[in-house]
C-alpha cells in the first residue's frame, strides 16, 4: 500500500467513526432527555386530583343548578325545567352551531337538542368560549327581548342559551364545553369519565 | 464540517458559509471558536489528571440542568419541603431520576473538585504565572461550598435542620457581631421556614449565577496564560515556524476526543451509583434525612455531609469554640496562598525532590484522615488523632516556604515527556 | 504511581465507610432481616400484614394504593377488598383514621409515618424491634422494647408472638453498673412459634422496605441498560480518539 493508501484508509476510518460518535452521542442525548421531558406531564398526584367527581342528583330541583369543580374546572350541573325544555327549539334561528357540528365541544352522545345525556340534565363547563370567563345564570325569560333564557357572560357580553349553545353575533365562537359524563344511577353522575370502569 | 476543517485558511463556501459570514460580520463567532476552541493549543502530554476540569463542567451542567426540573416540583416551605421531595420521588414521572442526579452529583461535584485541586498541587498549575487561575478557584471552591451547604437544607430532613443548626450557630463565635451575624442569615431567632425560603433564593439563583460567571472568568484566565502540563513546561516557549507550540496540540480535535473519553468513563461511574446506589450507604443520602426535621429531637450524630468532613474534623480538634471557628476558617483559606507559599523553581513533582514528595504524601494522608474523623464520634482515640493530622494539615502549608526552597530539585527537560 | 496510591486509599476508605453499618442507637446488635425484595409473594402478605395491624395508628401518607397494587400485581377487586379498608379510591394515599392530636395525648408522641421508616432507620432495625418487646410492669404499656428503650408503642402483634421476658446481665466498669439485654425467653403463647412469627415480621419489613422506595427495583434494571449503552459509547470514543491522536508523535 501507498502512503496515499494509508492516508485514504485513515480519513475514511476517521470520518466514519466522527459520525458514529456523534450520532451515538445524540441519540443518548435524545433518550437522556426523555425523562425530564416526561416529568412535564401531570403527575400521579395532578392524575388523583383530576379524578372523575360524583355528583348526586337527588337534592336539585327542577330549574335549579349546581356549580362542581372538576380538574380546577367549574362545571355546571343544570336541572331543567318543562318550561326551560319548551323553550330549547325556539331561539334556534339565532344560534351559531345549533346542531353542535363543532365537534371539539361536546362528546358524541351530546350532540343532539339537548347536548346532554338525559334531556333533563345539562352538565356544561361553566367557561365562555371566547376567552374563559364563568358565565353567568340568566334563566328568567324576557320574551319582549327575544329572550328564552341561558348563560349570560359578563366579561364581553356573550350568550349561550339553555342547552349552552353559542348565540350569533357574540365574541364568543363556539357552543359551551359539554365534559364527559355518565350516569352512574338516575340520581348520580359522574364527571371525567364516560365509560364504565372506575 | 470535515470539509471546513481539511481546507484551512480557505474562505467557507455554499450557504452554510453565506451564513457564517453574516454571523462573523456582527458577532465575533469563527474568531472565538478559534482563540478558544480550534487553534488554543494545550500541551500533548496531558494525563488523566487533567480531566477533572472537564468534568467539573460536566456536573454543573447536570446539576443546572437537573436543579431546574426540581424547582418546578419543590416547595421551599417547612410544611411542605419534605413532603414535596418525596412527592417527587414517587408521584412525578421520572420525578426520581432527576432527585437522585442531583444528590449524586452534588457529591461527585466535590470528588471531582477535589482531584482538580490536586492536580494543581501535583504540577504547579498554582505557579506563576497562573496564580489568578488559582485564586479565581479557589473562589469557585468556596462559593460551591455554600452552595451545597444551602442546597442541603431544602430537603429539610432531621440533617438537614440540625447539621444547618450547627454550622450557622458556628459564626456566633466572632466576638462582636457574632449574634447579630447569626440572626442576619437565619432571618429569623432560629432555623425555620424563612431561613428555607432563603436558602431556597441563595442555592437556586444566586449561588448558580455566581457559580457560571466564575467558571466563565476562570477558563478565560486560564486562556490568557495557556494550560500548564505534567511537566511543568511552559510550551509557548518553543514554537515553531508557523507559530504553534511544538509540544501543543489543538484543543479540537485532540483534547476534546481525548475528554469525550473521560467523560464516558466518568458518566459510567455517575450512572451506577445513580442507579445502584444513590445513597451509597448513607454517605451521598443520609439516612438521618429521610426523617422529616423535628425540632424538638436532635440525632444522635449529627455530621456535614462527606466533604465538609476534613474541615469539620479541624473544626472540633480545636477545644476552644472562637479559635475552633477560626482555624476552621484559616483550614479553608490557606490553600489560597499556594502560589506564594511555594517557594520551589520547579513546578512540577515530577522534577521535585524528596521532600516535597513526602510533604504532599502527609497532606494527602492528614486529608482523608481528617476527613474520616470528622464523620466519627468525637470521642476517645479519635481526639488525639484529629488534633494531631490538624498540625500536619497546617504544616504544610506554613512550612512550605522553608522546606520548598532546600528540597533539591531535577532538571527541567526543555521538550515535554510524550510517549504516544 | 501516587495517584494509584491516592484512588486505591480512597477506595479503601469509602469499602470501610460503606461497612460501618449495623448497630443501633445506644450500640444494640440488630438482627439481620435477611428480606427478599424480590419475592412477591412475600411483599402481598407484608402489604396485608401492615393494613391490618399497623395501619390503625400509622400512615403511610406519600404510598398510593394503586402504586402498591400495580407492583404486587394485584387486581382492582383484590387491592379494594384485603387492603383498603378506609379508602375509598385506589389512588388515595395510606392515611389512618387515628387524628394525630389524639395519638398524641393517648401516647405521648403521634406514631410516626411508616412511608420511609425502613430508609431512615434500616430493615434490621425494624425487623429486630418488631421483635424486641419484652414484658415490663412498670411501663404504660405493661412492655418495653430492645430496640428503643422507653417506646410508647403498645405490642401490638401479642396475639402472635405472645409475650416474651428479657434475660439481662449487668455488669460494673468504672464504678457504673449498666444492664444489658442478652436475650428473650417466651412467657406466654402466641398463635404462631418463633420461625413463623419472624417469617411474619420478615414479610411486613420487606413490605416498609418497598414502600420506602418502590422505584428501586425498575431503577436497578434501567441501570443495567445505561450502563450499556454507555460502554457502547466509551468503545466508539475510544477508537475515535486514537484515530485522531494518531499523527501526534
Amino acid at each position: 500500500m501507498t502512503e496515499d493508501d494509508v492516508d485514504r484508509i485513515d480519513r475514511n476510518r476517521r470520518h466514519f467513526l466522527t459520525v458514529a460518535t456523534v450520532v451515538t452521542g445524540a441519540a443518548g442525548a435524545g433518550l437522556a432527555s426523555i425523562p425530564f421531558l416526561a416529568s412535564l406531564r401531570p403527575s400521579a398526584r395532578a392524575q388523583a386530583l383530576g379524578a372523575p367527581v360524583e355528583v348526586p342528583l337527588g337534592s336539585i330541583q327542577p330549574g335549579e343548578m349546581v356549580r362542581v369543580l372538576w380538574r380546577g374546572r367549574l362545571v355546571f350541573v343544570l336541572r331543567r325545567d318543562e318550561g326551560m325544555l319548551a323553550r330549547l327549539p325556539e331561539t334556534v334561528a339565532e344560534l351559531r352551531d345549533p346542531d353542535s357540528a363543532v365537534v371539539d365541544q361536546q362528546p358524541d352522545y351530546a350532540v343532539n337538542e339537548t347536548r346532554s345525556v338525559k334531556p333533563e340534565w345539562l352538565v356544561v363547563e361553566g367557561s365562555c368560549t371566547h376567552l374563559g370567563c364563568a358565565p353567568l345564570e340568566d334563566f328568567e325569560p324576557r320574551p319582549v327581548e327575544g329572550w328564552g333564557g341561558g348563560f349570560f357572560c359578563p366579561c364581553h357580553g356573550s350568550k349561550f342559551d339553555l342547552a349552552g349553545r353559542v348565540y350569533k353575533g357574540v365574541p364568543a365562537p363556539t357552543n359551551m364545553r359539554v365534559p364527559p359524563h355518565r350516569f352512574v344511577r338516575d340520581d348520580l353522575i359522574l364527571i371525567g369519565q364516560d365509560t364504565g370502569a372506575a | 464540517m470535515a470539509r471546513v476543517e481539511a481546507e484551512v485558511g480557505k474562505r467557507p463556501e455554499g450557504v452554510w458559509g453565506g451564513l457564517v459570514k453574516w454571523i462573523d460580520d456582527r458577532f465575533p463567532m469563527t474568531e472565538t471558536l478559534k482563540y478558544h476552541v480550534t487553534e488554543y493549543y494545550a500541551a500533548k502530554s496531558f494525563n488523566w489528571w487533567y480531566v477533572f476540569g472537564v468534568l467539573a463542567f460536566v456536573v454543573l451542567a447536570i446539576q443546572l440542568v437537573t436543579g431546574i426540573f426540581l424547582t418546578m416540583n419543590y416547595k421551599p416551605a417547612a410544611v411542605d419541603a419534605f413532603a414535596s421531595v418525596e412527592y417527587i420521588m414517587r408521584d412525578v414521572e421520572w420525578g426520581w431520576l432527576i432527585r437522585y442526579l442531583h444528590s449524586t452529583g452534588a457529591s461527585f461535584f466535590f470528588i471531582v473538585v477535589y482531584l482538580h485541586m490536586f492536580r494543581a498541587m501535583l504540577y504547579g498549575s498554582y505557579k506563576k504565572p497562573r496564580e489568578l487561575i488559582w485564586l479565581i478557584g479557589m473562589l469557585i471552591f468556596f462559593v460551591l461550598m455554600a452552595e451545597g451547604f444551602a442546597g442541603y437544607l431544602l430537603p429539610w430532613g432531621q440533617m438537614s435542620y440540625w447539621g444547618a443548626q450547627v454550622i450557622i450557630s458556628l459564626f456566633g463565635a466572632i466576638p462582636v457581631v457574632g449574634d447579630f451575624l447569626v440572626e442576619t442569615i437565619r432571618g429569623d431567632y432560629s432555623i425555620s421556614d424563612i431561613t428555607l425560603n432563603r436558602f431556597f433564593a441563595l442555592h437556586v439563583i444566586v449561588l448558580p449565577l455566581t457559580l457560571i460567571g466564575l467558571v466563565f472568568v476562570h477558563i478565560v484566565a486560564l486562556h490568557e496564560v495557556g494550560s500548564n502540563n505534567p511537566d511543568g513546561i511552559e510550551i509557548k516557549k518553543n514554537k515553531d515556524a508557523s507559530g504553534k507550540p511544538v509540544d501543543g496540540v489543538a484543543f479540537h480535535p485532540y483534547h476534546t476526543t481525548k475528554d469525550l473519553v473521560a467523560i464516558i468513563v466518568f458518566l459510567m461511574i455517575f450512572t451506577a451509583v445513580v442507579f445502584f446506589a444513590p445513597d451509597m450507604g448513607g454517605y451521598f443520602l443520609e439516612h438521618a434525612n429521610f426523617e422529616p426535621a423535628n425540632l424538638t429531637a436532635t440525632p444522635e450524630h449529627i455530621a456535614p455531609v462527606w466533604y465538609y468532613t476534613p474541615y469539620y474534623a479541624i473544626l472540633r480538634a480545636v477545644p476552644d469554640k472562637l479559635w475552633g471557628f477560626i482555624l476552621f476558617g484559616a483550614s479553608v483559606l490557606l490553600p489560597v496562598f499556594l502560589p506564594w507559599l511555594d517557594r520551589a523553581r520547579v513546578k512540577s513533582i515530577r522534577y521535585r525532590g524528596w521532600i516535597y514528595k513526602s510533604a504532599l504524601t502527609v497532606f494527602v494522608v492528614s486529608f482523608l484522615s481528617l476527613g474520616w474523623l470528622g464523620m466519627q464520634p468525637a470521642e476517645g482515640v479519635y481526639v488525639m488523632a484529629a488534633r494531631i493530622f490538624s498540625v500536619l494539615y497546617f504544616a504544610f502549608f506554613l512550612l512550605m516556604p522553608y522546606y520548598t526552597s532546600i528540597d533539591k530539585t531535577k532538571p527541567v527537560p526543555d521538550r515535554v515527556v510524550y510517549h504516544g | 504511581m501516587d495517584k494509584v496510591k491516592v484512588i486505591a486509599r480512597l477506595f479503601a476508605v469509602f469499602a470501610l465507610l460503606a461497612m460501618s453499618q449495623g448497630f443501633a442507637a445506644g450500640g444494640a446488635a440488630l438482627d439481620h432481616a435477611d428480606i427478599d425484595p424480590g419475592n412477591k409473594a412475600s411483599l402481598q402478605r407484608g402489604a396485608r400484614n401492615f393494613m391490618n395491624y399497623c395501619s390503625g395508628c400509622h400512615s403511610a401518607k406519600y404510598v398510593r394504593f394503586n402504586t402498591i397494587g400495580k407492583y404486587l400485581e394485584l387486581s382492582e377487586e383484590q387491592l379494594i377488598e384485603n387492603l383498603m379498608f378506609n379508602a375509598e379510591k385506589t389512588f388515595e394515599t395510606i392515611n389512618t383514621a387515628m387524628p394525630a392530636d389524639s395519638a398524641e395525648r393517648w401516647f405521648g408522641t403521634a406514631p410516626p409515618d411508616m412511608s420511609l421508616m425502613a430508609r431512615s432507620k434500616g430493615a434490621d432495625y425494624v425487623y429486630s424491634f418488631l421483635r424486641g418487646f419484652y414484658l415490663d410492669p412498670d411501663s404504660p404499656t405493661g412492655v418495653d422494647n430492645k430496640v428503643l428503650a422507653g417506646t410508647s408503642m403498645p405490642h401490638v402483634l401479642w396475639e402472635l408472638q405472645g409475650y416474651q421476658k428479657a434475660l439481662s446481665s449487668s455488669h460494673t466498669e468504672d464504678g457504673v453498673t449498666s444492664h444489658s439485654i442478652d436475650g428473650f425467653e417466651l412467657v406466654i403463647d402466641g398463635s404462631m412459634d418463633g420461625e413463623d412469627f419472624d417469617d411474619f415480621v420478615r414479610d411486613t419489613v420487606n413490605f416498609l422496605v418497598y414502600i420506602a422506595e418502590p422505584i428501586r427495583s425498575e431503577r436497578r434494571k434501567l441501570g443495567v441498560w445505561v450502563l450499556m449503552f454507555l460502554i457502547f459509547f466509551w468503545i466508539l470514543s475510544v477508537m475515535l480518539k486514537k484515530q485522531i491522536w494518531k499523527d501526534v508523535k
